[in-house]
């Protein structure tokens, strides 16, 4: 029998910390070039619409910052929930609280104008998202209710709310009664960054400077220490003083509050108004995202990027090589796999050994 | 109501709660083991269209569901190699496979949309199925509908009455300890994460074979998501399982139901209920601290690598 | 320095594949909200794209992009396509108005056309739907006809005027069979789930309807139906595979006529803004066999068909009371567009209360 061995490394392999994404790489092109050629496609045509494709103009690296934007911003919220033991795969409903509550103020008083808007809008976003978050965080520190299952059903609960919403009482009243909210004035709109070169917002700026300033506090920071040491091993954390209830709200109340303002960013800087459904998953994406970017914000810069690539470049080959999107899932998931499977090798050596029967049990 | 309607309801209901029952108790075992597969949509999925080919390809319902087990637990000893040989997260892993199998069972399936499926015949038991009332609730069903309750029966009596079970749960209660015992706990886990693969592929046959006997993409709705849901809703027993899954299939029926008779709830208000129950029994059941204690696999999550 | 790059990219691209240079007179793009298998919505603009290839071969070149969410998602694949040097694109979701507009405001030399929705800021976009009410009419006057109960079970998607226009002429059609026709509505909140599509049609046979309509995508309400044995009406698709001994009648979308023509109109260069909402009369909808069902009730479905297409009789004419009892359309009066785009009340008999 063939076994996969691992064998704890002494300390992480500063070598395979960089190289590991290009092994991975390397293998989801060899793995997508069987498959593109089992299609009868051309592997290198599909490989480069995927990975260079996207990057060629600037209009599609425009793109590229409005898709990676919303998990840039989430994951980085959600690292510092994982980091210290808070499995918050809500990100989703807290993204779109954010965008309800940051929406209400264009929707509601659509009189009200001037440059007061938009900060305004930015702040409740992340109040809504926040708020969101605190109801699994205080399920937790009070009954210790499973936070993974809480602030997953919150996630449908915040998607019918937004249906019901933009269908019901929010339903813009010149619409002819479609499902959508009234779209924003031009004060509620998110500004692009650079003017005319593309539709890329502010949003992929905060995403940034956010995920940058979350890098210092979790590695520069006593606050930082303290995430880890409590998500390490609660019963030290609490010898250390710290409080480990204090310590759900503040993971869940960040991320809820990052995942709300990429929520609203995203309503004002790229939709322009609320619709039923305004996220492709981006909360659950996000998930993916901050172990991809090993639940450091700059690794999670990275990998945000990367995933946007994918997405961007499996549009691009359906277009150009003709595949269906259902090729660029699978594609997507080889890529994932093959970059999980390489971080292995930061942390461990891996060996393939023989073993014979009943050698296991000595 | 009268009878013959209220047997029609629980049929409409059993139907639901079939596939949502199957999978979750699938996932039990893996999670009872220490592992939380996150992958299980995406496992169901592949089940729903191997299930619906194979039966299509050979003229055998089943032979479909045969199929899709074995896809099932092929399909999750993907996550098996990438979360236990190579330790990755098994939050990502489980999402990643997810994703993979929708991508995958869409690819696979693109000859099948349009087809009418075969459908699973309901096996009639001799004697029981003329048991007024009763015999027509329980004993005139499909296979995968028994397959449902022995399997629950059967994986209660393992869990919690028999040695291979007790080592299961040393397993997932403690890793490190179980290895010292001499417990083998990669295979322990391998064998359980197959496990809840070829139950998810079962439950996504039921989909494609017995509940709307067809194939379209994305045909599993987020079935797979309320399995996970259903775990932990039954604080990891097997018989709380079953009354959550056909607590859940009820709210669903109930609802459109109360839409019937002309109830003027929101829609999606009543659509929200099933999520906002789950909550609330969550939440009571996590307030009895000890039980909650006895129950839950400490080591969920967590990735195990023996130092030889 | 980016030209450079961008040139020695390009270059890069050329040489790695010559294939797709093909020289085609116009590329026509099609953006679909949902997988092309779907057996549903997708799937019948899908086969409109495959009936512009077969119409025009090589002088067409064609490509499509599936499960476009709405959103951000819609504006950049909207973009992609016009950036790729596609002449027409077609949008084929409500959802995707705003991008559509955005997009062609940049893009003035491309062709848009939106479908069901009612913007078109620029003038190089058109809109163009289908009139799917005219065909509930006719199921309305068959389920009255056939249903022993007097009371049909629709189930409906959510509750925009697309669809309360369709339930309001359904019952407009039976009414005009049984004046105390019932019908009972659910609402399955979604357009495409088998499972729960199923369950909503299992709910309303156990509540004693005997004839389901739905405005759901999948086939499942169908194969219910067929397994219950009662009637039932297809939708989108002609759904007879999957009830062979139920289906009526469906309602199939059947875009190939206009996208033909539309297409058609970019390669002789006469294409123009436009708002269409057709009907029976141009093919857009199409009724499939009258099956299952006596050949006098068949034969009246036919002549209603007849009558609708020559313009003789059309659903909403008064005169028509509101579910209130208000009078909306008085003896004679025909529908305003805007009403009818906007529809969002029930008429007088249907046994629901509509979702606000």
């Amino acid at each position: 029998m063939i076994r996969i061995q691992l064998e704890k490394r002494a300390q992480h392999s500063a070598i395979f910390s960089l190289t590991s994404p290009l092994i991975a790489l390397a293998i989801t092109a060899t793995l997508g070039a069987i498959m593109f050629l089992l299609l009868g496609k051309s592997p290198t045509a599909a490989l480069y619409s995927y990975f260079i494709e996207p990057l060629t103009d600037m209009w599609s690296i425009h793109e590229l910052m409005i898709k990676a934007a919303p998990l840039i911003l989430i994951a980085t919220g959600l690292s510092i929930c994982f980091l210290s033991n808070n499995w918050n795969i809500g990100a989703e409903g807290q993204f779109i609280l954010g965008g309800i509550f940051g929406s209400a103020l264009p929707i509601l008083y659509p009189e009200f104008t001037g440059p007061m808007v938009l900060p305004l809008m930015l702040i409740m976003g992340i109040i809504g998202g926040a708020a969101y978050a605190t109801i699994p965080a205080f399920l937790k520190a009070k009954f210790s209710t499973n936070e993974i299952l809480s602030s997953l059903m919150l996630v449908y609960v915040a998607q019918l709310f937004l249906d019901w919403l933009v269908r019901g009482p929010w339903r813009n009243p010149e619409g002819f009664n479609f499902p959508e909210s009234r779209t924003f004035h031009a004060d509620a709109i998110l500004p692009e960054i650079w003017f005319a070169s593309g539709r890329a917002h502010w949003g992929f700026a905060f995403a940034i400077i956010i995920a940058v300033l979350m890098w210092f506090v979790l590695n520069k920071t006593l606050k930082g220490f303290e995430v880890r040491v409590l998500g390490l091993s609660p019963r030290a954390g609490r010898f250390a003083g710290f409080s480990e209830n204090k310590m759900i709200y503040t993971a869940f109340i960040v991320a809820g509050g990052l995942a709300g303002l990429a929520g609203i960013s995203e309503v004002s800087g790229a939709i322009g108004q609320l619709r039923p459904v305004i996220s492709p998953g981006y909360g659950f994406t996000a998930i993916i995202v901050a172990f991809l970017g090993r639940l450091n914000p700059l690794g999670i810069i990275a990998a945000g990027l990367i995933l946007a690539l994918s997405y961007l470049g499996g549009e691009a080959a359906q277009i150009s090589i003709g595949v269906s999107n259902k090729v660029s899932a699978v594609f997507q998931g080889l890529l994932l796999f093959s970059v999980l499977a390489c971080d292995t090798l930061i942390h461990y050596k891996i060996k393939i050994v023989k073993t014979m029967r009943g050698k296991a049990a000595l | 109501m009268t009878p013959e309607i209220a047997i029609a309801i629980f049929l409409t209901i059993a139907t639901a709660a079939t596939p949502l029952l199957i999978a979750a108790l699938g996932e039990l075992v893996v999670e009872r083991s220490g592992v939380l597969n996150l992958g299980v949509e995406g496992m169901m999925v592949m089940g729903a269209v191997t299930g619906f080919g194979a039966a299509q390809i050979t003229g055998s319902a089943y032979l479909g569901l045969l199929a899709a087990i074995i896809c099932g637990a092929l399909f999750s000893l993907l996550f098996g190699v990438l979360t236990l040989s190579l330790a990755t997260n098994q939050v990502a892993t489980g999402l990643s496979l997810t994703l993979l199998g929708l991508g995958a069972s869409g690819m696979i399936g693109e000859n099948f949309i349009g087809l009418p499926g075969i459908k699973l015949k309901a096996i009639e038991i001799p004697l029981l199925s003329d048991i007024p009332v009763i015999g027509r609730l329980l004993f005139a069903q499909d296979l995968i509908f028994y397959i449902s309750i022995l399997l629950t029966i059967a994986i209660w009596y393992f869990v919690f009455k028999t040695r291979a079970g007790l080592t299961l749960r040393s397993v997932g209660d403690n890793h490190t300890s179980a290895h010292a015992l001499g417990i083998n706990v990669l295979k322990v886990r391998y064998l359980a994460v197959m496990f809840g693969g070829a139950c998810a592929g079962l439950a996504g046959a039921h989909l494609s074979l017995v509940y709307t006997p067809q194939w379209t993409e994305n045909m599993t709705a987020g079935r797979g998501w309320i399995a996970l849901a259903l775990v932990v809703f039954a604080s990891w027993r097997p018989l709380r399982i079953v009354a959550g899954a056909y607590l859940f299939g009820a709210v669903t029926i109930a609802q459109f139901h109360a839409q019937a008779q002309g109830v003027a709830i929101p829609s999606q208000l009543l659509s929200s209920l099933p999520y906002i129950a789950t909550i609330i029994v969550l939440v009571l059941i996590s307030t009895n601290k000890r039980m909650t204690m006895k129950n839950t696999p400490a080591s969920l999550g967590k990735p195990f690598v023996p130092d030889r | 320095m980016k030209k450079i790059t961008k040139t020695i990219l390009g270059a890069a691209a050329a040489t790695l594949f010559a294939s797709s240079a093909m020289a085609a007179d116009a590329k026509a793009c099609f953006i679909y909200v949902g997988p092309i298998g779907d057996f549903g919505w997708s799937y019948q603009h899908h086969q409109g794209l495959l009936a512009v290839e077969e119409a025009y071969g090589d002088k067409v070149e064609t490509a499509y992009l599936e499960s476009v969410p709405e959103g951000a998602d819609a504006e950049r694949a909207i973009e992609r396509f016009a950036r790729s040097g596609c002449n027409i694109i077609f949008t084929t979701s409500f959802g995707y108005m705003d991008p559509t507009n955005k997009v062609a405001a940049k893009f003035p030399d491309v062709k848009f056309e939106h479908a069901t929705g009612y913007k078109r800021d620029t003038e190089n976009v058109a809109t163009y739907s289908s009139k799917f009410y005219q065909g509930r009419y006719i199921q309305g006057q068959i389920a009255a006809k056939l249903s022993e109960k007097g009371e049909a079970g629709y189930i409906g998607s959510f509750p925009i005027p697309e669809v309360v226009r369709g339930i309001n002429s359904f019952m407009l059609g039976a009414q005009s069979v049984n004046p105390d026709f019932k019908v009972k509505v659910v609402w399955a909140n979604t357009w495409f789930d088998p499972g729960k599509e199923a369950d909503a049609a299992k709910s309303l046979i156990d509540q004693g309807v005997d004839i389901i309509t739905q405005h759901t995508d999948s086939t499942a309400p169908m194969q219910v139906a067929e397994e219950r044995g009662i009637k039932a009406f297809g939708q989108a698709s002609d759904m007879i595979e999957f009830g062979k001994k139920t289906q009526l009648t469906a309602i199939i979308d059947d875009w190939a006529p206009y996208y033909v023509e539309r297409v058609g109109a970019v390669l002789d260069g006469t294409w123009k803004s436009q708002d269409v909402w057709h009907g029976l009369a141009e093919g857009n909808v199409v009724m499939a066999e009258y099956a299952n069902m006596p050949d006098d009730v068949a034969a009246m479905a036919k002549e209603t068909e007849e009558k609708i297409k020559s313009g003789e009789l059309e659903p909403f004419t008064g005169p028509i009371t509101k579910q209130d009892g208000s009078e909306w359309l008085a003896e004679g009066d025909k529908a305003d567009i805007g009403t009818m785009l906007g529809m969002n009340f029930y008429i007088k008999g249907v046994d629901d209360k509509l979702p606000q």
